[in-house]
């Protein structure tokens, strides 16, 4: 997708003056937010098993190399063929080669944001291939021409009734029912027929088991499977950070994720793949290639950025995020919106083109709070903020404004001259209304709210005036 | 004080930059309750800002220097009081990320940080304090600030305080645990965002019926207040310990000139 976090600003405008994009976003926002509280309230082990997780996590970031070797070594021994990609770049021609190998016309894919990160579909396109997302939120972004604006749910920025004129326009026999079943089942005649004909299926992972060489995908429609069985191959590309030691490792996220992600106890479906079919089964793919990409990842792994590897993609730091729920996804113009995308695109794009996201955070740490990885989201995206001021990516306007205050502050005798005589100007302009609705230089904030009318001088005023007494 | 107890505790009084400038009144409330509690308190002269905006704004080493100066001002007490939730997890929780590798500072920064309270959590835990003998005649409503929930647990301690005040009767906001669009110098990089947000609270404000609104940072309050006040509202925020002092008898944050 194309890369606009250059322009937040002018983004959030546009999210702000989309009445529809509100609405879409408090209902599901809403939603997800009492579903996650009410099963994290019913799962008793929900700390220890956000501690193992933590743990587990931790403990695979620092013995990577070796898990992702053990992995490579068991993954091959089931049949399947691992590439390792340093760049998208790397990673979509691996996979537009096999493509090109197998001559394949069509693919059919699940969602993943791995391949949203190395530009899969942008891929397909280049390589004259047929994408067919086969998520039912992809099939409608995909129809839309729209990028994905949250990692769980890619079209929460659509409301059911825009979803139902898409399909109206694009679908060869739509529903005339605007119900959110009849919609589905609209999604399902037109998807059908296509998963059983594509040459090549492409998923991501949810996880990579390093001891048996398994990927494991969990999904809510059952695409994932309908994807990568009917197809001779089967693609998978994954980041590198995805890895865990065991199957029994794997159960500690799988209690988390979907608790977390949509509050729900479980997925549908959670499969686990172990190589191309082998001689006996019904089915499968004949092939199956293992696409692990790195992308910065190694990178972060020395980095105050390294905890970020922990995150398991759930979403539920957008969905707790008041800034997300404001503005929705597309205004972040990256890959991975809200909270943890204000982290990771930075680390993956570059500070320089995203220099408004770790500063549009109110440091508020709901995503933290409720993130089942305990992730340090805002003490990094401070961080990054300090990253900013020393590499000099903050205007000169805000740094010697800062510079100046830091001054007076280390002053105190000139500093409460200062406030003394500012809290002066207040109640003169103020004119004894009680509140200010306009002050010079504070548009920013009396833009939109009253400021209140100080009192009679400083409480340092006051104080002194009181024990002179 | 004429008669220093020497088995009073011996608070020092942070009261915060934007109390100092723009809300006295919560200052003096707190001096008032915390003397009532049986504190010995004083207020160092030495003191401005804890230097929590150049901390979210990335200087680092600005934020060093202000720090070095609130715990050298505040090392002489038993404990440091503070009417707001971000500035004492300012203090508490956030400068120990400074002085990594500077042993004596660090050493100086810990036992600072660690004496450092929020004033409600404060009197509730230390002090076992429950007003006694005052009323506030209305029915409030109450916004649990972000650092103070989250960094210092501060959730019951208010209720609990505000259970024992006469006439006062509460009642749960929805989202009372959300943000409420403040974020300090967020609230002015990204004015047309913080609208949003606080406009959203204001809505769920509005919806309890409530009269009074009431929290424990000045900061969140004055960006609710002043939506409300631009709303043309009626509800009237105060500070909760200006409630609980007794002292929210003049006009509301945003509503007129506080008697000071
Ligand atoms: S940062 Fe945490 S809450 Fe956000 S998507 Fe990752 S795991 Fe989920």
């Amino acid at each position: 997708m194309k890369q606009t976090s250059q322009h937040f600003t002018q983004n959030v405008k546009a999210a702000l003056a989309d009445p529809t994009l509100k609405i879409a976003l408090n209902r599901t926002t809403g939603l997800l937010q009492r579903r996650r509280a009410q099963v994290i309230e019913e799962f008793a082990e929900y700390g220890a098993a956000r501690a193992a997780a933590e743990k587990i996590k931790d403990h695979t970031l620092d013995n990577l190399g070796h898990y992702l070797e053990q992995f490579e070594a068991n993954a091959a021994a089931a049949g399947a063929t691992v590439h390792w990609a340093r760049t998208p770049k790397e990673a979509t021609d691996i996979v537009a080669d096999i493509c090109k190998a197998e001559g394949a016309r069509t693919a059919t894919r699940v969602k993943s944001m791995l391949g949203e990160e190395i530009g899969i579909p942008e891929a397909l396109a280049r390589a004259g291939v047929e994408r067919i997302e086969t998520d039912l939120a992809e099939h409608i972004i995909q129809l839309a021409e729209d990028p994905p604006s949250h990692i769980v749910m890619p079209a929460m920025h659509k409301t059911h009734e825009q979803v139902a004129d898409l399909f109206r326009e694009k679908h060869k026999v739509p529903s005339n029912s605007d119900e959110i079943a009849a919609l589905v089942e609209s999604a399902r005649r037109e998807l059908r027929p296509k998963f059983l004909d594509a040459d090549v299926g492409i998923s991501g992972a949810n996880f990579l088991i390093a001891d048996t060489g398994s990927i494991v995908t969990v999904t809510n429609e059952g695409n994932a499977e309908l994807t990568v069985t009917p197809p001779k191959t089967h693609i998978v590309t994954v980041g590198i950070e995805k890895i865990v030691p065991s199957m029994e490792h794997c159960a500690v996220f799988l209690r988390l994720l979907s608790r977390a992600a949509i509050g729900a106890e479980i997925t549908q479906y959670t499969t686990f793949y172990n190589g191309p079919k082998r001689t006996g089964d019904a089915d499968g793919p004949e092939n199956m290639h293992i696409v692990l990409v790195d992308n910065h990842r190694t990178e972060m792994l020395s980095d105050f950025l390294r905890p970020m590897l922990r995150c398991i993609r759930c979403g539920a730091c957008m969905n707790h995020c008041p800034v997300y729920a404001a503005v929705g996804g597309h205004a972040y113009g990256a890959v991975y919106p809200g909270p943890m995308g204000s982290v990771l695109t930075p680390a993956m794009a570059g500070l320089k083109n995203s220099k408004d996201l770790p500063n549009a955070c109110t440091l508020n740490g709901r995503c933290k709070e409720v993130c089942p990885v305990n992730i340090p989201l805002t003490d990094m995206l401070r961080s990054l903020r300090a990253r900013q001021f020393d590499g000099k990516l903050v205007t000169p306007v805000t740094r010697s404004a800062l510079v100046v205050w830091g001054w007076l502050v280390r002053r105190p005798g000139l500093y409460h001259l200062s406030t003394a005589l500012a809290v002066l100007a207040m109640r003169i302009w103020s004119m004894n209304r009680g509140r200010i609705r306009r002050f010079p230089m504070a548009g920013g904030w009396t833009g939109s709210r009253d400021l209140p009318q100080p009192g009679r001088g400083t409480f340092m005023q006051q104080y002194g005036r009181r024990k002179q007494k | 004080m004429a008669n220093p107890d020497k088995s009073k505790p011996r608070v020092g009084f942070f009261v915060t930059c934007v109390v100092d400038a723009m809300r006295p009144n919560i200052g003096f409330a707190s001096l008032k309750v915390l003397e009532q509690a049986g504190c010995e308190v004083e207020v160092p002269r030495a003191q401005t800002c804890c230097g929590q905006a150049a901390f979210n704004s990335g200087d680092d080493a600005s934020t060093r220097e202000i720090a070095k100066q609130v715990i050298t001002a505040f090392e002489p007490y038993d404990y440091v009081v503070v009417p707001s939730g971000s500035c004492a997890s300012m203090i508490r929780s956030h400068y120990g990320e400074l002085f990594a590798g500077d042993a004596e500072w660090e050493a100086r920064q810990r036992a600072v940080s660690e004496k450092t309270w929020e004033v409600l959590s404060f009197l509730s835990d230390i002090m076992n304090y429950r007003p006694e003998g005052v009323y506030y005649d209305g029915v409030a409503t109450y916004h649990d600030s972000c650092s103070g929930l989250r960094d210092l647990g501060v959730y019951e301690q208010p209720r609990a305080m505000l259970s024992a005040v006469e006439g006062l009767r509460l009642t749960p906001l929805t989202g009372n645990d959300e943000c409420c669009g403040f974020g300090g110098t967020f609230c002015v990089k990204y004015p047309d965002i913080s609208n949003a947000i606080v406009t959203d609270k204001a809505e769920k404000i509005a919806a309890t019926g409530a009269d009074t609104l009431l929290g424990g940072d000045m900061g969140c309050l004055m960006n609710m207040a002043g939506k409300l006040s631009r709303q043309g509202s009626e509800v009237k925020a105060y500070h909760t310990i200006e409630v609980l002092a007794g002292m929210a008898e003049g006009p509301a944050i945003c509503k007129g000139e506080e008697m000071g």
